[in-house]
């Protein structure tokens, strides 16, 4: 697995996959009723850049900045949002 | 044909709308002073805040809609907001303006409920809040370019500290209808639309200027709500997303992002200089209280704070509330002589209202600080801290702080869980906070403990109580979670708001807020409930008890002694006396007799009284826990069967006080917070049937084991 063996483009990931102080765009909102509605009103859609802040100290939840605010989710509502490794 | 002095007369109805932590109840207290009243909306748990205000043009009414991130959510109290702008809530009306409240440093994610307002064909008015914040953090907005953006007033306010509010008050009066939906569906998504669009106008359950809006919110809102509208909505809505689905197109996401980049458009015409990227104020102050060490000892240090104000700095004033209803008590006992209207006023008025205003000081001192705290920003970091922790029983983070302050009093603990937005998460929590074992139940600790644990065991069974509580707590929290509240996955999708400095007045507003609703809603069925106990504890009397004791009086026994028997008997043969003697069959395999049964039935007053409930049966007068006489009594007394009580007994008694819901404030108050009887009925019944099987299983598991 070294870095050219990678072939570009990055592929999705979970957001739960993305590193503190590491960035990506919103490709994919998967989430499940309820919650997928209230991701995309947070501003969880397609197209989105945003930076994951940082973890909880035990690792969960995580917190993310989108369109200039901070929020936190857990890990598994991370998951279902694809992101574009940035 | 309008009657001009109706017109007059008539109150402008407006509506204050916005996201969380927009900063909308600042400004609402800087319209309105302290003028306003404080209710539960009819069949929800959700509160209702308005106040009568003066406006240049006469006389409003402002409603104070509860936050909301939009218009098409589920949760309960954004429907109330929805319902209540829409003009569907019955009994409330349609609002004639709706200023909406922008934080200014989050335009983004607030202008998405600002647009989604614009589509409802409400006049609208925006105040424009924190633009002091927007300006230190490098991102000023200016309101003149919104206001062309958006094309409805808008005024640039600071809500904690009032600065331009009097041009809001004006501006409401300019307030107009937005232009309607200025974005569009992609491919054949706008002609799906057109098929909700036609059936909601001919239902007619909206203003024909909400038709448009109202159309794009069920289309991608509750899947049930469309049978609102009748067969034919929900027919066309069942249609319309038939279509989407053919086009390739989700409807829910492809709203949103139209949405959202309407609003990053319009955001970036309103800012003149593009969001700079270094670390904020905010990001500085969460890299020291998030941090992976310092945050949970920074967490500890608070919560520690927040436990000592509420345990012990709220007793100095609770033991001055007791001082001055047994003074109250004691004067009109004075003035009015002995009878039985003097037992009512004294033992049940009096004693009731204390019984009420002995709770302030908790929930005061504990609403001070989860007021600040909120304010400040850090009870959503308090709840990032341990989500972790409490996601393990089903609980949500914010649960912490109300399970943690139960253990002082589950009453100011229930009143806290308001800050839990999910029903359900706050639901849980609500039902099992009375399991934690709280101050009341130390005086029935410290008499049993005194009474029958032998030195050494004494401290070990005081910790077992505590822990049993929690165990308890946690317990009945995950099964509450995978049974009555089961589904829903909740989800802790919480914003981190910027840290922001209180305002004096909103704490304040807030603190005082909690006790009057306390007193005012939950005290009336407290005094109500205070006065039945007194009466069945009291009635019927026997003058032929009172003759017995008045002769051995004239015969020259000691006159206090023989009136504390005689307070003993009048109590036994009471309705309260005959209700223990009736169910004692009932408590014996607890190993409880007749007496206890009336402690028990009295203690439901508050737990502290089963302490003098049992002076008072055991013929030993008024006492408290440390009364060696009474510990004597009890240490004689032969339970059911004539087996002398033991410390099975005790640990028996006290298990069934950890697990029971032996507290009638507590179901009042969780009755005024669910808005309904159903919850604390539950909550009784489930609570007393765990307290009697746990006493079952202590008692007879203690015997069978050949203990005692």
């Amino acid at each position: 697995m070294t870095a050219a063996a990678k072939t570009p483009p990055a592929p999705l990931t979970g957001l739960d996959q993305v590193a503190p102080g590491h960035c990506g765009v919103v490709q994919v909102v998967a989430a499940e009723n309820g919650a997928r509605r209230r991701l995309l009103e947070m501003g969880f859609v397609p197209g989105t850049p945003l930076r994951v802040v940082r973890l909880a100290p035990l690792g969960d939840p995580m917190q993310i900045e989108l369109h200039g605010y901070h929020i936190s989710l857990r890990r598994s509502e991370a998951r279902t949002i694809l992101v574009q490794p940035a | 044909m309008s009657s001009p002095p109706e017109t007059r007369a008539k109150a402008l109805h407006v509506a204050l709308a916005g996201n969380p932590n927009s900063g909308k109840t600042s400004i609402f207290n800087g319209l309105t002073g302290l003028r306003h009243k404080v209710a539960n909306y009819p069949g929800v748990t959700v509160e209702r805040v308005e106040a009568d205000i003066a406006l240049p043009q006469g006389r409003a009414r402002i409603l104070d809609l509860p936050g909301c991130y939009s218009l098409a959510a589920r949760a309960e109290d954004e429907r109330i907001a929805r319902d209540v702008l829409l003009g569907l809530r019955a009994g409330e009306p349609r609002p004639d303006v709706v200023v909406a409240v922008v934080d200014a440093s989050n335009l983004e994610r607030n202008l998405f409920f600002v647009t989604q307002l614009m589509e409802m064909g409400v006049p609208l008015c925006i105040a424009l809040n924190m633009v002091d914040v927007a300006q230190r953090s490098g991102v000023p907005v200016d309101a003149a370019a919104l206001e062309q953006a958006l094309r409805v007033p808008v005024v640039p306010v600071i809500g904690r500290t009032g600065w331009n509010l009097p041009a809001l008050r004006e501006a409401v009066s300019r307030a107009r209808r937005a232009e309607g939906r200025t974005w569009r569906f992609p491919g054949a998504g706008e002609e799906a639309l057109g098929i909700v669009r036609d059936a909601v106008g001919r239902a007619g359950t909206v203003p024909p200027e909400a038709v448009e809006g109202e159309a794009v919110r069920l289309l991608v809102g509750d899947a049930e709500e469309g049978g609102r509208g009748g067969a034919g909505v929900a027919k066309a809505l069942e249609d319309a997303r038939a279509r989407f689905r053919a086009a390739g197109i989700d409807a829910e996401s492809a709203e949103a992002e139209c949405r959202y980049a309407l609003c990053n458009d319009i955001a970036r015409r309103a800012r003149r200089v593009a969001p700079s990227s270094g670390p904020s104020r905010s990001e500085r102050i969460d890299r020291i209280v998030t941090h992976r060490v310092l945050g949970p000892l920074i967490y500890l240090a608070i919560m520690a704070l927040i436990f000592q104000a509420v345990y012990a700095w709220a007793e100095p004033f609770m033991g001055w509330i007791e001082a001055a209803t047994e003074w109250l008590g004691g004067a009109v006992s004075a003035i009015l002589g002995p009878g039985v209207l003097t037992d009512l006023l004294v033992d049940g008025a009096i004693a009731g209202a204390g019984n009420i205003l002995v709770f302030l000081p908790q929930i005061c001192l504990l609403f001070l600080f989860l007021t600040i705290l909120e304010d400040v920003g850090y009870l959503a970091r308090a709840a990032f801290l341990v989500d972790r922790v409490m996601r393990g029983v089903g609980l949500h983070g914010k649960a912490f702080i109300p399970l943690m302050s139960s253990f002082a009093c589950a009453i100011p603990g229930i009143m806290a869980t308001r800050t839990i937005e999910s029903r359900r998460d706050r639901m849980v929590t609500i039902l099992v906070a009375p399991l934690m074992s709280c101050s009341a139940r130390l005086p029935v600790y410290a008499l049993m403990i005194g009474a029958f644990i032998p030195d050494g065991w004494q401290a070990v069974t005081l910790l077992s109580m505590y822990a049993l509580s929690v165990v308890i707590a946690l317990l009945a929290a995950l099964v509450l979670r995978k049974t009555l509240f089961r589904g829903g996955a909740s989800t802790f999708i919480l914003e981190l708001p910027r840290y922001k400095l209180p305002s004096a007045k909103g704490v304040a507003r807030t603190v005082f807020d909690r006790g009057a609703v306390f007193v005012k809603q939950a005290g009336t069925v407290i005094l109500a409930m205070s006065v039945v106990l007194w009466f069945l504890a009291y009635f019927p009397r026997s003058d032929e008890v009172r003759q017995r004791a008045s002769a051995r009086i004239a015969a020259g026994e000691p006159k206090e002694q023989v009136r504390a028997e005689e307070a003993g008997e009048q109590v036994r043969q009471s309705f309260a006396g005959r209700l223990g003697r009736a169910i004692e069959p009932a408590i014996e395999p607890l190993g409880f007799d007749w007496k206890i049964g009336i402690g028990v039935i009295s203690s439901f007053a508050a737990r502290e009284v089963l302490v003098s409930a049992l002076g008072v049966v055991y013929g030993v007068g008024e006492v408290d826990e440390t009364s060696t006489a009474l510990r004597d009594h009890l240490r004689q007394a032969k339970g059911p069967g004539g087996k002398p009580f033991t410390w099975l007994t005790a640990v028996s008694l006290m298990v069934f006080f950890v697990l029971a819901c032996q507290c009638m404030s507590t179901l009042a108050v969780v009755k005024r917070e669910t808005n309904s009887w159903r919850w604390p009925l539950f909550m009784f019944g489930y609570m007393t049937v765990l307290a009697y099987l746990g006493s079952l299983l202590v008692y007879q598991g203690g015997l069978a084991l050949g203990l005692a």
